[in-house]
């Protein structure tokens, strides 16, 4: 069955994640391999049941050279299988399947994404990511990037270090009871703007939580997804934009690329429920708000504390798009909307519209 | 490079004239602290005792040696550990004629070989000492040769290199199953 | 499986840089300069681009984390959906047959997409042999772990000793006759290719591959812009990717299934019956010279055991053979990795658009391409035509 504008009706039918602050014990694929057996083991597939696998990891965070190799194991790939990699956040290799599925070539797929950071320092990794000849040399921290664009909103006035803290708190709080934070309890704005600067304008509950983790996710098109689950999460809209990446030439309190995917997703269209956002500083959340034009008085927003609470680099996309998926599925969303970044400064972002029959 | 694919470089009339920057040289360092996972940590465990480990495929049995924590063959995570025997045979090999990186302590040219040790059911790679590259041949019995007791560490290295035995080939049809 | 949604794809345009050992370039200078000439080939501007997909090999052989996002404005992407794809060696080809869904799926009209390596901006020998913590180093690179497989099909099939070097020979003569090609050898004589001395025995320094900088691009259209162009296109006739396990008992390493899968898989969905009769011209991925007569073998161009006769008949060498391999001159004459694949890829879509200059195989209709990666375990294959699929 295809929609209206041709394309096919693909949903979200289960997920399964992990994430900690640091996962000691394990190997990636040691912990990534029961998370796609429990998401296909959710909707009583096999790997012979998916047509298309498709997984996102980064060779910088895992400090080797074909990182990924190792964890296909955990697909069971033997007999082969028709399978690709981005070297993106696990949103973007979700775009990848859906696109397959799409084709008509695969009517199933698997979908996963993780990293370690902890075995390096994420925030100077990450300098490695800027333009190879002007910045990188220079080694800004990831860090000193991020309050480089809460300095321009604040000095905007599209924020305050108070909005900022409201922000985090919420998110602590929220996360109370969210087995996947690394960054919670409850607590109040008042409380966290007492606490120091680490990189001014940032307090350390603007920065993101760094966390190990993985996320799977399995998709299924029409009446396959219909089979699998009684409520699909419907993907009805999907599609990712990019920025600039000189810092200096990008207007860093506008988020275009957001904007953009929000228009080709048709996000005003309706009344959004819930949304998940991967804004992994306080002040990118309520960039995404504000461009995206979500109220918190009727969008459920980031209930779980978001990535403010748990950034898993490669992995928290995906994650957000799981979480989105799980509300519609539960029935306690009919609309909603979930977001991934990637690249400093939010560079790059997808948007993914899930709504239930 | 040749005139015919070369495309031509214009540069803004700012710049005209300067001397163009040919390279920069912006040199990487960063440090990253790994752990060996489950399987790897038992395995290296093991290896402070002289006792290679592999681990068991839930599904087809296979042992795979080193332990990697996952079988391909079923999807799954592998929980159980058997021993494998320090002697076996090899499967293939290479010769390699040029300086390894990193090992300034191997004089070309060496033999590094596909290993199957008794009781594991995929080879893995060693270097083959106690022989003349060019006698070296697939099916060929070969021993671990240890470090001494007090130099074992829970690493790897503790095999630095397998030797023949001087026992019968094995057959040639046996050679891969 | 699935429904049948998928649309027509074309390779409206190829660009190429010239590979060598160092482009004084920046990677930005140098994946544009293939860009353009890939948009001039299909008489576009970057304006007329919906969407950019990117592949190269891993991010350690330039030492930038995720360089799509640095290269987002030389490719013309800002504002646009730009993917990076990462699959070891198949990378290039597995770009590409990602770009080509994004035309089958519908969802765009025109996507440009690109393979690039600098390996003069790192040191690529490093990058391979970082330490595989916990494990013994003894394997020196790539040669190093694909020796001992070779090894087991010169055992197994009986081929001569001199077939690698045949192939390294052929596909170096090939490469004089294409401006791009890195190894341009005018002198070079079979003799002193037996004379080259051995690095990984059996492999000889001459079997191998260089190590190059370069980038390639193509521009594919749906159907209704392919059929506006004014250049002839290449019609994209099956895609296939497989992957499997690097080690397992009973894998079949010289000949594995995922190879043969994939392989069994693009050639149904072209309609192909007959391999070697039907298809004109070959660019396959030969990083190291004896892969020739194993993947011929392996994708059913010759019985198990006589690829290598293939070889040794001439049949695979450009004016002379029926199923003309690497008339480019292969990975053997230039090994940007990361564009690797995607060049075989846009070589086969240059042969059958008739515009191979030189190396042109006269009459080319259907062509193939092919790119492998990992322990020959990653698989990317095309098949493109002059005719559009019936």
């Amino acid at each position: 069955m295809s929609t209206a504008n041709g394309l096919r009706e693909v949903a979200v039918v289960s997920s399964a994640q992990i994430q900690k602050r640091v996962i000691e014990d394990q190997s990636e694929p040691e912990f990534v391999t029961p998370l796609i057996n429990e998401a296909r083991d959710a909707v009583g597939f096999t790997q012979a049941d998916i047509g298309f696998t498709c997984s996102g990891s980064s060779d910088f965070v895992a400090g080797q050279a074909f990182s990924f190799v190792m964890t296909i194991d955990g697909v069971g790939p033997v007999p082969p299988i028709s399978e690709s990699h981005v070297e993106m956040d696990g949103a973007w290799a979700l775009y990848e399947a859906w696109i397959k599925i799409q084709t008509g070539a695969a009517d199933t797929a698997l979908v996963y994404s993780y990293s370690k950071s902890s075995p390096g320092s994420l925030r100077d990794v990450l300098a490695t990511q800027l333009d190879p000849y002007y910045q990188a040399p220079l080694w800004p921290d990831a860090f000193a990037i991020g309050g480089l664009q809460a300095r321009a909103l604040l000095d905007a006035g599209r924020i305050s270090e108070a909005d900022m803290a409201e922000a985090a708190a919420t998110a602590q709080t929220n996360a109370v009871d969210n087995p996947h934070a690394v960054r919670s309890g409850a607590t109040t704005a008042e409380a966290l703007l007492a606490t120091d600067y680490v990189a001014d304008p940032l307090r350390r509950h603007d920065l993101p939580a760094g966390a190990d983790g993985g996320i799977a996710v399995v998709l299924a098109a029409g009446d396959h997804a219909r089979q699998a689950v009684e409520r699909p999460a419907w993907i009805r809209g999907l599609d990712h934009r990019i920025d600039s990446h000189q810092i200096g030439a990008r207007d860093l309190t506008q988020a275009p690329s957001v904007a953009l995917a929000a228009e080709k997703v048709g996000l005003g269209a309706d009344k959004v429920d819930h949304a998940e956002l991967h804004g992994a500083f306080s002040f990118q959340q309520l960039l995404l708000e504000q461009t995206l034009g979500l109220d918190p008085a009727s969008t459920t927003i980031n209930p779980g504390g978001g990535a403010l609470v748990g950034n898993t680099m490669m992995a928290a996309g995906l994650m957000r798009i799981a979480d989105a998926a799980a509300a519609v599925r539960s029935g306690r969303a009919d609309r909603a909307v979930a977001h991934a970044t990637s690249g400093p400064c939010m560079q790059q972002n997808l948007l993914c519209v899930l709504e239930g029959d | 490079m040749s005139a015919d694919v070369a495309p031509e470089v214009s540069v803004p009339d700012v710049i005209a004239g300067v001397e163009p920057v040919q390279s920069v040289r912006t040199p990487i360092r960063l440090d990253y602290t790994y752990v060996p996972g489950r399987s790897l940590t038992a395995y290296l465990k093991a290896m402070k005792d002289k006792r290679i480990l592999g681990g068991v495929c839930p599904e087809t049995g296979q042992v795979a040696v080193p332990p990697r924590g996952v079988s391909p063959l079923a999807g799954k995570v592998t929980e159980e550990l058997v021993e494998v025997a320090d002697h076996g045979h090899i499967m293939s090999f290479c010769v390699t004629h040029i300086p390894l990186p990193g090992r300034e302590d191997l004089k070309p040219p060496f033999v590094a070989a596909w290993v199957r040790p008794e009781g594991a059911s995929i080879g893995f790679i060693g270097l083959i000492t106690g022989i003349e590259p060019d006698e070296c041949r697939i099916g060929m019995r070969v021993r671990a040769v240890w470090k001494p007791d007090e130099e074992l560490e829970e690493s790897a290295e503790n095999i630095p290199s397998w030797e023949p035995t001087g026992e019968p080939d094995v057959p040639e049809n046996e050679v891969r199953v | 499986m699935g429904e049948t949604t998928k649309r027509n794809c074309a390779v409206i345009g190829v660009g190429q840089t010239k590979y060598q050992s160092t482009r004084e370039t920046s990677i930005a200078g140098l994946v544009r300069e293939a860009a353009l000439a890939a948009l001039a080939d299909a008489d576009m501007t970057f304006a007329d681009i919906d969407a950019v997909v990117i592949g190269k090999a891993p991010d350690f052989f330039e030492g930038v984390m995720m360089p799509e996002l640095y290269l987002a404005e030389a490719l013309g992407a800002v504002g646009k959906p730009m993917l990076r794809v990462h699959t070891a060696g198949s990378v290039g080809g597995s770009t590409a047959l990602v770009a080509t869904s994004l035309i089958q799926s519908g969802v765009h009209e025109r996507v440009l997409t690109l393979g690039f390596e600098k390996q003069s901006e790192s040191n690529a020998t490093w990058a391979l042999s970082l330490p595989q913590p916990f494990s013994v180093s003894v394997n020196a690179g790539a040669g190093g772990y694909f020796s001992p497989i070779i090894r087991q099909y010169m055992e197994s099939s009986g081929a001569p000793d001199l077939i690698g070097c045949m192939v390294a020979f052929k596909d170096r003569q090939h490469a004089l006759k294409n401006p791009h090609a890195h190894v341009h050898q005018h002198d070079l004589t079979f003799e002193a290719v037996v004379d080259a001395p051995m690095l990984w025995d059996p492999i000889r320094y001459s079997e191998t591959c260089p190590s190059s900088d370069g980038a390639c691009a193509m521009v594919l259209g749906s159907e209704a812009v392919g059929d506006a162009a004014s250049k002839p296109v290449a019609w994209v006739h099956g895609t296939s990717m497989r992957s499997e396990a690097n080690n397992f008992g009973g894998r079949d390493e010289v000949s594995p299934q995922a190879s043969r899968d994939c392989a069994d898989d693009v050639f149904a969905q072209a309609g192909i019956t007959d391999r070697r009769a039907e298809i004109d011209a070959v660019e396959m991925y030969v990083p190291f010279s004896w892969y020739e007569p194993m993947w011929l073998e392996s994708l059913g161009f010759a019985p198990k055991g006589e690829g290598w006769k293939m070889v040794e008949e001439g049949a695979t060498t450009h004016g002379q053979g029926d199923l003309p391999v690497n008339c480019s001159g292969g990975v053997l004459s230039s090994n940007p990795i990361g564009a690797s694949g995607m060049i075989r890829f846009a070589e086969a879509a240059l042969q059958v658009r008739g515009m191979a200059g030189e190396h042109q195989v006269e009459g080319a209709r259907k062509a193939f391409g092919h790119a492998y990666g990992g322990g020959a375990q990653f698989f990317a294959m095309w098949i493109v035509g002059a005719d559009k699929p019936s």
